[in-house]
């Protein structure tokens, strides 16, 4: 009988394992498990949340920096003609301070025409006193307390003229245009719970499908290390399976709802168009979702395996 | 038999009990020293499979003291048990083969966790697996090998990577007479060559006596006796068991 082959005496120390090995403990699901899928979806839904949220904020910006360097004077007076003297009046003001870069008498014309879908014929016929308006440009963005003097300014010089920040009319809409940016961050962070938890439900699953292979693993002389890894590995195939599948339906959706939007030909919803920060932003997410999954698969395996001597 | 000094194992007054159930091992106190052959013996429900879990380091015990390697096992971090696992080779009752992994890479596993370069592994594996008769069946899944071929790969397994203590349970008991021997002469093999400390449970009283160096540790209800029925082991000196040698002190 020839002499039995044993190996070379092996190392006592935890070895990091390899892909194969890792591949071969734990067998692909091909996809086949819902895992991958459910992390598609909710990688689509941060990705379109994401990109709403910045649209959202770019079109409040936007609309903020073309209205803030601007305000509108009314001049509210019963009499036309003195009406007319006044609105000169205050236009001369006007042109004279520092902070004021053109003025320009709304033609009262124009006037008519913006108020005649919802005054009617009357706002023409002269029956409705309508206040003179002055377009006022600002040589930069000017703040509160720079509005109210030049609002000081002109009431000293004209009686009944009135000093509105364009800025000020939006504010219901930037608040409006706050909370959905607000709602699109809760829904990202709602998401990225719900994706934790799915990736914590199917590593739990997996562990206990194979913990008669982690046993063994373990009596051999694995450590818990390694048979993190092993799932760990598995958790991140699936998570970066589901997260570029997810970003690309996401990414499609925001395109489409992009380009239809874009068909509405409408200044302000322009303004809310994505830059190549936010779709950096957007690219990141399936980083993220992959990074999220592979954290949370590594805790779930660490508290599976603590429990296990 | 290679002679070492010192102990390998030592137990000292164990029980070992699952949950509320009474004790399945009771006040076991013995020590096994380096390079000895061992045979446990006793009948079924004795205890020899949880003492076995005891030894490879898959249970704890509910008390006493257990040092293996000069190390105490029952306080040891659990972090720390797989640098002690990597010191055993174990063959399971049940074999406990990964189902989905070839007889190969079944093997091959201890080596590869130990990381063991592939090139070193495959021809060790291919070499081994010639050795046990199943170089044809390395592909084979474990469901697809018969009772008799998943034992010699669950032995093949154990002993690859030159384990310091050889731990089988019923290792002989789904193959024919003539591969019980050859294998027999595996672990003999591995005990002589390298220092192995073997320690086999078996009920097949013939295979007691096919190694004429080996001692006898006999379990009765969870407790420990010598031939005499002495609740110790070793024995007395001077005490003689059928087919083993002279029992005394053992080897050292």
């Amino acid at each position: 009988m020839s002499a039995p082959p044993f190996a070379e005496k092996p190392s006592r120390m935890a070895a990091p394992v390899g892909s194969r090995l890792a591949a071969s403990l734990v067998p692909s699901s091909r996809f086949g498990g819902a895992m991958p899928w459910v992390i598609a979806l909710l990688t689509a839904l941060v990705v379109i949340a994401a990109a709403g949220g910045l649209a959202l904020g770019n079109l409040a910006a936007n609309a903020r920096a073309d209205l803030s360097g601007a305000v509108t004077v009314q001049v509210i007076e019963a009499d036309p003609a003195l009406r007319e003297a006044k609105a000169a009046r205050a236009a001369e003001v006007l042109t004279g301070e520092t902070l004021v870069r053109s003025v320009r008498v709304v033609p009262r014309a124009e006037l008519v025409e913006l108020l005649e879908p919802w005054l009617g014929e009357g706002a023409a016929s002269g029956e409705v006193p309508i206040p003179a308006l002055i377009d006022v440009e600002l040589t930069r963005t000017a703040d509160t307390q720079e509005i109210a003097a030049l609002t000081r300014a002109l009431e000293g010089e004209v009686e009944g003229a009135r000093v509105d920040a364009q800025s000020e009319w939006l504010r219901p809409v930037y608040d409006a245009l706050a909370a959905l940016q607000y709602l699109a961050l809760a829904l990202i962070a709602l998401v990225a719970f719900a994706t934790a938890a799915a990736v914590w439900l199917a590593a739990r699953s997996a562990f206990a499908n194979h913990r008669e292979t982690v046993e063994i693993v373990h009596l051999l002389g694995g450590t818990d290390d390694q048979v993190t890894r092993i799932f760990q590995r598995a958790v991140i195939r699936d998570a970066a399976f589901g997260a570029l599948v997810g970003t690309a339906l996401g990414g499609i959706a925001v395109l489409a709802l992009g380009r239809q939007f874009a068909g509405l030909d409408s200044g302000m919803v322009a303004g809310g168009a994505l830059g190549l920060r936010d779709w950096a932003v957007i690219g990141a997410v399936p980083v993220i979702a992959i990074a999220l999954a592979a954290l949370t698969g590594r805790i779930t395996i660490a508290f599976a395996l603590r429990k296990m001597l | 038999m290679i002679d070492k000094p010192g102990e390998i194992v030592k137990f000292d007054n164990v029980g070992l009990r699952y949950g509320t159930d009474p004790e399945v091992l009771s006040d076991l106190s013995f020590t096994l020293y380096p390079g000895s052959f061992y045979f446990l013996t006793g009948a079924s429900g004795a205890g020899k499979t949880s003492l076995l879990k005891l030894l490879y380091l898959s249970q704890r015990p509910s008390r006493g003291a257990i040092q293996m390697f000069g190390k105490d096992m029952v306080t040891l971090p659990r972090g720390r048990l797989p640098d002690f696992r990597r010191r055993l080779g174990v063959v399971f009752q049940n074999f406990r083969l990964v189902d989905h992994l070839s007889a190969f890479d079944n093997v091959a596993l201890p080596l590869r966790l130990a990381g063991t370069e592939e090139v070193r592994v495959r021809k060790s594996v291919s070499e081994m697996l010639e050795w046990v008769g199943l170089a044809q069946r390395a592909q084979a899944c474990p469901p697809s090998l018969s009772g008799g071929e998943q034992q010699r790969v669950a032995i093949a397994r154990a002993v690859i990577a030159r384990p310091q203590m050889l731990i089988a349970d019923e290792p002989t008991g789904n193959v024919d007479p003539e591969m019980a021997l050859k294998l027999l002469r595996l672990f003999e093999a591995l005990n002589n060559r390298i220092g192995t400390t073997v320690i086999v449970a078996t009920h097949d009283v013939h295979l007691l006596k096919k190694v004429p160096d080996s001692l006898i540790m006999r379990l009765h209800k969870g407790r420990l006796s010598d031939p005499t029925g002495a609740l110790r082991f070793p024995p007395r000196p001077g005490g003689s068991e059928p087919g083993g040698r002279a029992m005394s002190e053992p080897a050292r």
